[in-house]
Parts: structure tokens; sequence; C-alpha cells
């Protein structure tokens, strides 16, 4: 409070002067880093922290509402992990169950893109029809389809008897051999036509004339599938699979919706949950994400190798 | 002998049309069914509901279902509480992720590229991976069972997202306007607000729509970070679905469709409207195969 006000004018000239000997280009770096600034900040604070915080938890024993800080316990946490049963079969269950839902998202969707890139009436209307599946939370389409599946009340089980494919109903969420049929089957019929959308907007590139080309050279429809369609689509089919693939892998909310925690049928995002919130075991549920990271990163450095993406900023 | 050459061509065209039409049709029943079943068990009472055989095509539709969901608190709450958070969490998103995405889209500078891939590394970021952190955080600061963790944690998603696809509609925007505004005297703020937001005025719309719906179906982080019925976003309130009004022995099931057809609704009426700016915007995304 005791600032001798006469410093005033010359701290607020300073910065001034200082603006004015800048050069165009030097003013522009600092113009941007201000406009990002706020960006940045929000980002530390909601990914950078939590981010450090939770790979560092997962070396300690951290269990929330303990009265004694936690310990740094080095790799125990992990040691436990690739001994831990239940981790493993979550692992199973969420492999199976992304590669079952990407390879039939990817067939059905490439279908329905090919079906719906043809002109017939009604078009337009079947293009907006598909994107309504995605836009509604995952939740409630899990627990339409649970009232579906349902064992005695269910439609399924009902269609399933009047075409003779079943003679008693079945219990489609709760015996361990049609758990994943079914799980698989939501995500899939929620899925495949944002699939087909992302296919879409591919096929639409390709120019009619190569068809047409092909045609006058002979060239059947099924070969220009193969020469034509497939190699330059796939830019779109890269996209779509790599975006299908991470999503899956960290699926949660049906599994969840449907299952709970049952250990069976747990996905590894809901193991690492079930840990952290379930049971207050921030450190070993850390663990549990951080590895969850790790084999995400395995798959997409798989894709990136095999497929050669290449990455645009 | 030309002729019947011609007529079984002309047979062919019309039976692959015909088998053409099947699998549209077979594709749209598949995808339209379980809004069908879900809609129908809205409108049943449980007499209907909970028989057997099943019935296909109720006759008497009632709207009882809607009255009574409408009537619990706790389901209006929580349509309040994911307005509050989805609305909160858009506007932030745009706020902030508009001025981000000009500097990352206009300026050329030092440190530029290193920023972009951070952001783009985020944009595919598993929301379980940061699920430790964010949870001790969110009880130490006291914000847990409150719409403000829900807002603090969300943003780990939206925000990066609204960066990116912001930046590209930045990008596509032309130099010139911005130039004469320059010429003209205007500072750089001025010139974001008064010319670049409002050219930008479509590709705002579309990320603030995605950022939305994002936001509204979100399901994990507020399970973890909230306790109580009041707090509840419409996910959970949906998933806890429990017998409130009238005692039964089974789930409302009438009564829980009843819910998602209310939640469903304005959604599929605001894709159903953006549908084209949507698919632009999400495929506006990261990835070059």
């Amino acid at each position: 409070m005791s600032r001798p006000a006469i410093a005033e004018p010359r701290r607020a000239a300073l910065p001034l002067r200082r603006w004015q000997a800048m050069t165009l280009a030097e003013r522009q770096a600092w113009l941007a880093w201000l406009f990002l600034l706020p960006a940045l900040l929000v980002v530390v604070a909601v990914a950078m922290v939590p981010l450090v915080q939770t790979l560092y938890f997962s070396f300690t024993d951290k269990r929330l509402g303990a009265l004694e800080p936690e310990q740094w316990i080095g790799l125990e946490n992990y040691r436990f992990l690739l001994t831990d049963p239940l981790w493993w079969t979550a692992v199973k269950v969420t492999v199976q169950f992304t590669v079952i839902t990407v390879v039939l998202e990817f067939l059905l969707g490439l279908l329905i893109a090919l079906v719906v890139n043809s002109r017939f009436p009604g078009r337009g209307p079947m293009r907006a029809a598909m994107l309504v599946p995605w836009a509604i939370p995952t939740v409630l389409s899990a627990q339409m389809w649970k009232w579906m599946y349902n064992d005695i009340f269910g439609v399924i089980n009902d269609l399933l008897k009047r075409a003779g494919l079943i003679e008693q109903n079945i219990a489609w969420l709760a015996r361990p051999d049609t758990s994943l049929i079914a799980v698989a089957s939501i995500d899939i019929w929620k899925t495949t036509p944002f699939v087909a959308l992302l296919l879409l907007a591919g096929l639409q590139v390709i120019p009619d004339e190569l068809y047409e080309a092909a045609t006058v050279d002979g060239a059947s429809r099924i070969r220009q599938f193969f020469t034509i369609t497939l190699p330059l689509l796939r830019p779109a089919i890269v996209v779509a699979l790599i975006f299908r693939t991470l999503d899956a892998l960290r699926v949660f909310d049906v599994f969840y919706v449907l299952f709970g925690a049952r250990p069976d049928m747990q996905t590894m995002a809901v193991y690492a949950q079930n840990y952290i919130v379930a049971f207050s075991d921030v450190g070993y549920g850390s663990a549990i994400s951080v590895a969850i990271f790790l084999v995400i990163a395995i798959f997409v450095v798989a894709y990136v190798t095999t497929l050669k993406v290449e990455v645009q900023t | 002998m030309r002729l019947a050459s011609a007529q079984r061509r002309d047979l062919r065209r019309r039976l692959s049309r015909i088998l053409f039409y099947v699998v549209l049709a077979i594709i749209a029943i598949y995808l339209v069914f379980p809004f069908y079943w879900a809609i129908r068990s809205a409108i049943v009472p449980d007499s209907v509901q909970f028989a057997t055989p099943v019935v296909y095509w109720p006759e008497n539709p009632s709207l009882e279902n809607f009255r009574k969901v409408l009537a619990t608190g706790q389901f209006r709450r929580a349509l309040l509480n994911s307005a509050i958070v989805a609305g909160t969490v858009t506007l932030l998103s745009l706020a902030v992720g508009a001025m981000g995405a000009y500097a990352l889209g206009r300026f050329r500078f030092r440190g530029s590229t290193p920023v972009r891939y951070i952001i783009l590394s985020m944009t595919m970021f598993p929301s379980i991976s940061v699920l430790g952190g964010l949870y001790t955080l969110i009880t130490q600061f006291g914000l847990y069972n409150s719409l403000g963790a829900l807002v603090y944690s969300y943003l780990i998603f939206t925000l990066p997202f609204t960066v990116w696809v912001l930046m590209t509609f930045f990008r596509q925007l032309p130099r010139d306007l911005e130039e004469a505004a320059y010429v003209d005297g205007a500072s750089p703020f001025q010139t974001f607000w008064r010319i670049m937001l409002p050219l930008s005025a479509p590709g705002l719309v579309t990320t603030g729509l995605l950022a939305f719906i994002a936001a509204w179906n979100e399901f994990l982080y507020a399970l973890s970070f909230t306790q109580t019925p009041d707090k509840r976003t419409i996910t959970l309130a949906i998933f806890y679905f429990s017998p409130q009004t009238g005692g039964g022995f089974e789930i409302p099931w009438g009564q829980m469709m009843a819910a998602t057809v209310i939640v469903t609704l304005p959604l599929i009426v605001l894709t159903l409207i953006f549908q084209r700016r949507i698919i632009a915007g999400l495929t506006a995304g990261a990835v070059k195969g």
C-alpha cells in the first residue's frame, strides 16, 4: 500500500514501449498465446493435473478417506495386476467385445453405406434417421434393449419363439454364454449407422466417371468394388476403424447398465471404476487406468504401423 | 432368341431391384424397431406390459406412464440438472475453445504444433484414465456430489474437441476480411469478436450441439462424482429407475420407456434438423489415412 505513486506511469509505459518495438511476428506470437491462455489453463486443470496424479497414485497405496497419507509402494500395484485373474477376465471380455463389434459394425456399415449411396426415393430421410441411434444416450438405448431382452416379457424371446427358432425363453443377460452376444448386439445397433455415415462420406467423394469408364471397359460390378471403391475408400475406412476400436476398448456405459460389476462381465473400464469409487482403492484403481491406457496405446500403434496412417495437424 | 435374352435380362434387373428393397427394408426395420418398442411399451398399461404372449399392437394406448413419470420430482430434477450441466459446459467450451481455436487456426507462432498435438491426443483420451486423479481432486476441493464436479470434469472431453473442430472452421475463413479490419484500426480482440466469431457461427452451432449431446449423454463421471438423488443427471435417473409410484414387483418398464421417449425426442429433433452439420463436424475429425 505504501508503494510510491510516481512509479506507476513508468511501469505502465515500459510494456507499451516494448510492445511498440516488437516485430509483427513477435506481436502475433504474444497475441496467440494470450488467446490460447484460457484453453491451456483449463487443459492443465482438468486433464494434466488429474493425469499426473493418476500416474502417481498408481505407484502408491492411496485410499480415499484413509487417515494416513499414501505411501510409495513402487510397482506393487502393477505386480498384483499381472496376477489378478479378474483383471485378465476384464481384458478378455473387452477385447472379445471390441473384435466382435468392430468387425461386424464395419461390414454391416459398409453394406448400409453402399445401399444408401445409390439413388432411391426416401434416401434423404433414411440418411437422417441413421444418426438417431448415435445421438441418444447409451444408458437409454441399453435400457431399451434390456427390456427387449427381458427373459419373461421380452419381445426378443417372443419373436424368436414365433419364428420357431427357440422353444423356451432364454435369459439372455443372465447366461454366461449369451451375455456377450446380447451386449454386442446393442452396440452394433447403436453404432453401425454411425460407421455407415463415416463410410458414406468417403463414398460420396469417389467420382462417378471412374465407374463409367470401368463399365465401358467391361469390368463387372464386383471387380469395380475391389479395384475402385475399396482402395479409394481407404481413408474413411481407417478413420472408422480407429475411432470404433478406441471407443470399444474403453466401453463402460452399456456393460454397467446390463451387468453392473458382475465379475465375469466386467470391462476394463468397469473394473477400474469399481475399484476407485466403490472400494475407494484409488491406488490400485489408478494402476488399472494406466494399464487400460497402455492396452489402447498398443492397439493404436498396431493400427498406425499396419495401415500407415498419417496424422494431419 | 434375342427377345428371350432381353426378357431374361429385364427379369434379372427386376429381381435385383426387389432384393435391393428387401435389404433396405430389413435395415430400416432393424434401425427403427427398438424405437417402436420403446414407444409401444410407454403407452400400454402394466396389465398389457406384463402379459404373455406379447402384445405387438396396443388396443387402448394411454398416456398414464408419461403422466406418472412427469409427476415424479426426481425425474424433473434430473432433467433440470442435465440441462444446467450440459448448458454450462457447452457455453464454457465454446467461449474458451473459440479463443484457443482462433489462435491455433489463424496465427503462426513457435510452439503451435506441440499445442495442436496435445489437443489432438486429448480428443482421443479415454475418460477412465484420469478417474483416480479426478476423483481425488474433486473430493479434496469439496466438489463431490455437486453439479460443479460434473461441469469441471466434462470439460475434459468437450474442450479439446471444440478447439479442434473450430480450428478447422477458422482456417477455412478468407484472410481479406481480417486484414481489412486490421487496416481499419481494429484491435485483435475486436477483430476476433466482431469479424471472426460471427463468420464462424455455423461452426459454433455444430460444435456447441455436439458438446451438448456429449455432456447430456455422459454417464461414467456422473455415476462416480454424485451420490444423492437430487444431484442426478438424466442418464443416472434412468439408470437408477425404480418403482416409486404404484408398488410393482417388476421394474416399472412402462414408466422407464416413457422417460426414455421424453428424453430422446428433443435429441431426435435436434439431430434431424442439424444432421448435415453434425456429419460435417464429426468427419472434420482428426485422422487422415
